[in-house]
């Protein structure tokens, strides 16, 4: 019996103590903080993977409860309804973003891209781009080690074993950018998303000259201008041999991708076309014009 | 016997060609002479499509301090002035010409006369190797003038020749010591004339013996210079490791040879010095040697700079059918080929072939953290951790932990039980933080 | 080159040295071959059934973890479960039932070594923890220690004494004088050879010794961890017995007796969770030597190598940390 009573006695003796030490210290070392900032956290994904050029989620917060204006913050993972979210938490005025996904622009498989040496070092794409022009006649393309792969916090990126190029989800793409930065031939890029993740863009970064580029890829654009020409939107642009379709003046009409006599120019997630044997058609016209 | 104390692994030295004589290589029917062939800007060029040009003009001109002037090494037409294929397979600007004849500009003395009166003062020399497009022969091709312009507050003691060539297979600047003894020996008094110094040690591992007994008969006619025999160890080739083997002064990290009183030369160097200054002739040739342990003929050449490269492996009985892999340079620090359309450079000491069981690298296990590349670090890092933070992009730790130290030897891919690709990340990162330093110091 | 035969293209250096994981774990094999002949010859056929039972069991854990839980490539053939298996069973009695060694190889393996992602991520000596594991687990069937020579043809029903270590604790506990009890212990030359009870591998000094020159040799290992444990043994030991040899014994009989040199020469120079540089290596070495004669002239146990051993594996990263090599051409603050 005695024995119980010192023991609660004493327990709750050192419990109330530890408490009030507890208390005294937490009082002495409150760091005072603006309450806005956690209830922006909240809102956030929080998934703190920097895609807004802050150090995490919390810097953003921070960083959004500092500014006076949310125009240059934005948060890619959470997209609008996150940004409103925040304007809301802070009463301030929300932008607004056309999402994007992260798109591949090279399609230089081994089926199109023929293998010249064969690459032996330490499996990443920024040794390789160091060490070399890579292992094909192209100096611009994929080297397929999937640094972009390892560095996508949402499991957006995979390997296809065929073609051994990446692959984007585009439902788990949040375009944060971070594949973007890490792939040391910019071949990832971008691109504003489209309904039914329609997209058409050239899925090539090579700048070589037509023949040289034809003859390392045979997917590779070779700056023929073809596309230029049919383009109704003045979307295209042609520098350094290389055609480029701006995502936002792009109506989507596909009338480039028919004309391109090197498939270069990609659509994905559209309906199929009726009449198949016309794209080929006019593909054998643009290479005799030329 | 000396050696440098820390660190260090023995490869097999495969000194296969080292019997075999230099020979004069045949002139090329065309050349490509790269306008960045030495460490720092690349020159430009002064010439056009369809000029005529002779052996010994300048074609592309110093474009800073750290550059060099490059020379045309043949007498013909410059057919293009675009960009080709480098060793590492990326097109870089070049000049290319057509081969017509083998006319030498007026000034250079072709004869082979030994002249060991040095006429020209300290300064002289330094403008001339600046003049002669003379870059260090030893691999780095870092430009000569400036490591014989000593800054302000600084003093050189000692010349360092470097004679050590402590990469398994090449054999040139063996055969150097062997044949242009007396030619180096006068480059080096050049060398130490201009630095104002008074004495030189000539480094040679000992597994050269008849170089070591060959240049030390001859030091009685060249008062002041010494001739060192080291123990056999890699990378004592290494600037910092040649002046801590020889003269036991550590350059401290970060430094230059320079903060302790030590300029090093290569022997390859000397001789090209030797050739400027006496001889009026620039740098248009260098000796390669062609090697691996299936190449019928392995052979060291004299060449002409921009033979294609192919020409001289053709010459040692073409590349043998299982030949996994080309070397430009030794093993240790040499580039890997991608294709033989590369032309010869300042910077080609030697082309290894290697048979293809010996070409891939076994696969990457764990590390087990044995220690090995901590041991066998000549610099004294810790390359299983520096190729970690690499991995992790951990660039602070990177630079706390000195990975600009690194001299890039391979020692530590080298020794690796797990055959980790531990000098793959270190360069990476290297380049990472040095990148982030220079644009730090911008700011 | 054909058209079929790609060149290869990779970083420098180009030249790679003919070490291996594997090559390294089977010289460390090889190294303890000695010992477990010794063993064979003085506990016969219980030595024989732990060993093959120990290495077995933690070569097929290795392999259906890699396989079924890591999902990773197993690669049991490098050796490393083999040599764990090894040194587990030679930190046993000889006549432990089989399924308290399957326990022990579990743990072994499954916490000791592929918790931490397998080989080479292990803070600590897996085949330590699987000792230590069972001999707090498992006292009375961990410390019932078959007799040598005796027990030649028996396994579980070995008859059974105490080391000398536990002798000597034991007596020194009930408050019997030193020199009472040095008769009692085995001459020093037969501990020598390692005719003593004991756990299976660590009896024979000689073979131990035998082994771990050849190791040196091989250069598996550099003298650092055990020069500086079995020195620290003999000075601290050394004092105490000068102080006091009525109470403590003479620094040989540490040397020879219980799991010291198989625990210095082998179990604390383990590469993966001893540290990196020769002078993180001398503490290391130092601290098990300290925290060894510690548990055993003072604590409750007879032998305290696997513990001390233990204790300071954790310390090995702040070790790593903080313990730097010497680099070139340092600059002097």
């Amino acid at each position: 019996m005695n024995t119980i009573v010192i023991t609660i006695l004493s327990l709750s003796l050192i419990g109330s103590l530890a408490a009030i030490i507890l208390y005294f210290v937490a009082q002495k070392f409150k760091v005072i903080e603006d309450p806005r900032i956690d209830q922006v956290d909240e809102v956030l994904p929080g998934a703190n993977c920097g895609g807004c050029g802050f150090p995490g989620c919390r810097g953003f917060a921070e960083a959004c409860v500092n500014s006076e204006e949310l125009a240059d913050l934005f948060c890619p993972v959470g997209g609008n309804d996150c940004m409103s979210d925040v304007a809301s938490v802070l009463g301030k005025d929300a932008v607004s973003k056309d999402p994007e996904v992260a798109v591949i622009r090279c399609s230089g498989s081994p089926e199109h891209r023929s293998q010249t040496n064969f690459y032996d070092g330490a499996v990443s794409c920024t040794v390789a781009h160091n060490l070399y022009a890579g292992d094909t006649g192209c100096q611009y393309g994929c080297f397929g080690c999937g640094d972009c792969v390892v560095v996508c916090d949402f499991d957006a990126i995979y390997m296809n074993e065929e073609t051994k190029l990446p692959v984007v989800i585009d439902d788990a793409c949040t375009a944060c950018n971070a594949c973007v930065e890490e792939c040391p031939r910019d071949i990832i890029e971008l691109r504003r998303k489209n309904k039914k993740d329609r997209k058409i863009f050239v899925s090539c970064v090579s700048m070589d000259k037509g023949g040289i580029a034809k003859k390392a890829c045979s997917v590779a654009c070779i700056g023929c201008k073809a596309c230029l020409k049919v383009c109704p939107h003045d979307a295209i642009t042609v520098e350094n041999f290389l055609a480029y379709i701006d995502p936002v003046a792009c109506k989507l009409c596909r009338k480039c991708v028919v004309v391109c006599p090197t498939d270069s120019i990609l659509e994905i997630n559209f309906p199929a076309r009726k009449i198949k044997v016309e794209k080929e058609n006019s593909a054998e016209e643009a290479v005799i014009k030329k | 016997m000396k050696t440098f104390p820390k660190g260090g692994v023995h490869p097999p030295e495969n000194k296969i060609a080292s019997g075999a004589g230099i020979e004069t290589f045949a002139l090329p029917k065309s050349v490509v002479i790269p306008v960045a062939q030495h460490i720092g800007a690349p020159a430009t060029v002064i010439v056009q499509k369809n000029d005529l040009v002779k052996v010994g003009q300048i074609i592309a001109q110093s474009s800073g301090f750290v550059s060099a002037n490059i020379h045309s090494p043949v007498s013909g037409k410059v057919t293009k002035v675009d960009n080709f294929l480098d060793t590492s397979g990326y097109k870089r600007k070049a000049i290319a010409i057509e081969v017509e004849g083998d006319e030498w500009i007026d000034s250079i003395d072709q004869s082979e006369q030994l002249v060991t009166d040095i006429s020209l003062s300290a300064d002289e020399i330094v403008a001339r190797t600046l003049e002669m497009g003379i870059v260090g022969l030893g691999g780095a091709t870092f430009p000569s003038h400036v490591k014989l312009s000593i800054p302000k507050g600084k003093k050189a003691e000692v010349l360092l020749i470097n004679g050590i060539e402590c990469e398994p297979y090449l054999t040139s600047d063996h055969r150097m010591m062997l044949e242009k003894g007396e030619q180096v020996m006068v480059g080096v008094q050049i060398l130490m004339k201009a630095l104002g110094v008074d004495h030189a040690f000539i480094g040679i591992e000992k597994n050269k013996p008849d170089a070591i007994i060959h240049l030390t008969k001859l030091t009685a006619d060249f008062p002041g210079i010494k001739v060192i025999s080291l123990k056999v160890k890699y990378p004592q080739g290494g600037e910092k490791q040649l002046i801590k083997a020889i003269v036991d002064r550590e350059v401290p990290s970060g430094g230059l040879p320079i903060d302790v009183g030590a300029v090093v030369h290569n022997v390859g160097t000397a001789f090209a010095v030797y050739e400027a200054v006496q001889k009026n002739k620039p740098l248009i040739e260098r000796i390669v040697t062609i090697t691996g342990k299936n190449v019928k003929k392995p052979a060291n050449f004299r060449v002409r700079l921009g033979t294609p490269v192919a020409d001289l492996v053709e010459a040692c009985g073409g590349v043998p059918d299982n030949t996994g892999k080309i070397i430009n340079g030794g093993p240790m620090m040499g580039k890997a080929l991608a294709n033989l359309d590369v032309p010869v450079t300042k910077g080609t000491s030697g082309l290894v072939l290697v048979p293809e069981p010996e070409s891939r690298r076994k696969p990457v296990m764990n590390c087990i953290r044995c220690g090995k590349c901590t041991q066998v670090c000549p610099m004294g890092l810790e390359p299983y951790l520096l190729m970690t933070y690499a991995e992790l992009k951990r660039f602070d730790d990177l630079e706390r932990d000195q990975v600009l130290d690194c001299i890039e030897c391979g020692s530590c891919s080298y020794t690796c039980p797990a055959n980790r690709p531990l000098l793959d990340y270190i360069r990476l990162g290297k380049n990472n933080v040095s990148q982030i330093i220079r644009s730090r110091n911008k700011k | 080159m054909s058209a079929t035969k790609l060149i290869t293209v990779s970083p420098s250096p180009h030249n790679y040295g003919d070490e291996s994981v594997s090559k390294i774990m089977y010289r460390v094999i090889w190294a303890l071959v000695p010992a477990f002949a010794v063993s064979l010859v003085f506990f016969g056929v219980g030595a024989l059934i732990v060993t093959a039972i120990a290495i077995t069991s933690c070569v097929a854990f290795e392999y259906l973890i890699a396989k079924y839980i890591i999902k990773s490539k197993p690669t049991v053939w490098d050796g490393s479960a083999i040599l764990t298996g090894l040194l587990l069973a030679f930190n046993v009695p000889s006549n432990l039932p089989i399924w308290i060694i399957i326990l022990g190889s579990l743990v072994a393996i499954g916490i000791g070594k592929m918790s931490f992602g397998g080989l080479g991520k292990n803070p600590f000596n897996p085949a330590l923890v699987g000792r230590v594991f069972l001999l707090i687990s498992f006292p009375v069937q961990m410390t019932s220690w078959p007799k040598a020579v005796e027990a030649r043809w028996a396994y579980l029903d070995a008859t059974t004494g105490a080391t000398p270590l536990g002798l000597l604790k034991e007596g020194l506990m009930n408050g019997k004088p030193l020199s009472e009890l040095m008769d009692q212990i085995p001459e020093y030359s037969q501990l020598f050879l390692g005719n003593m009870g004991g756990s299976l591998g660590e009896i024979s000094a000689l073979a131990l010794i035998l082994g771990g020159a050849y190791l040196l040799w091989k250069k598996i290992i550099t003298w650092h961890i055990p020069v500086s444990v079995l020195g620290t043994v003999v000075a601290f030991t050394g004092i105490m017995w000068l102080v006091n040899p009525d109470q403590y014994i003479d620094p040989a009989f540490h040397l020879l007796s219980g799991g010291m040199l198989l625990g210095a020469i082998y179990m604390a120079t383990d590469m993966v969770s001893s540290p990196m540089t020769p002078k993180g290596q001398i503490i290391f070495g130092v601290g098990i030597g300290v925290l060894t004669c510690v548990i055993r002239l003072f604590g409750a146990y007879p032998e305290g190598v696997s513990f001390a051993i233990l204790i300071m594996n954790a310390f090995v990263p702040l070790l790593d940390k903080y313990i730097k090599p010497k680099r070139f051409g340092e600059v002097k603050k």
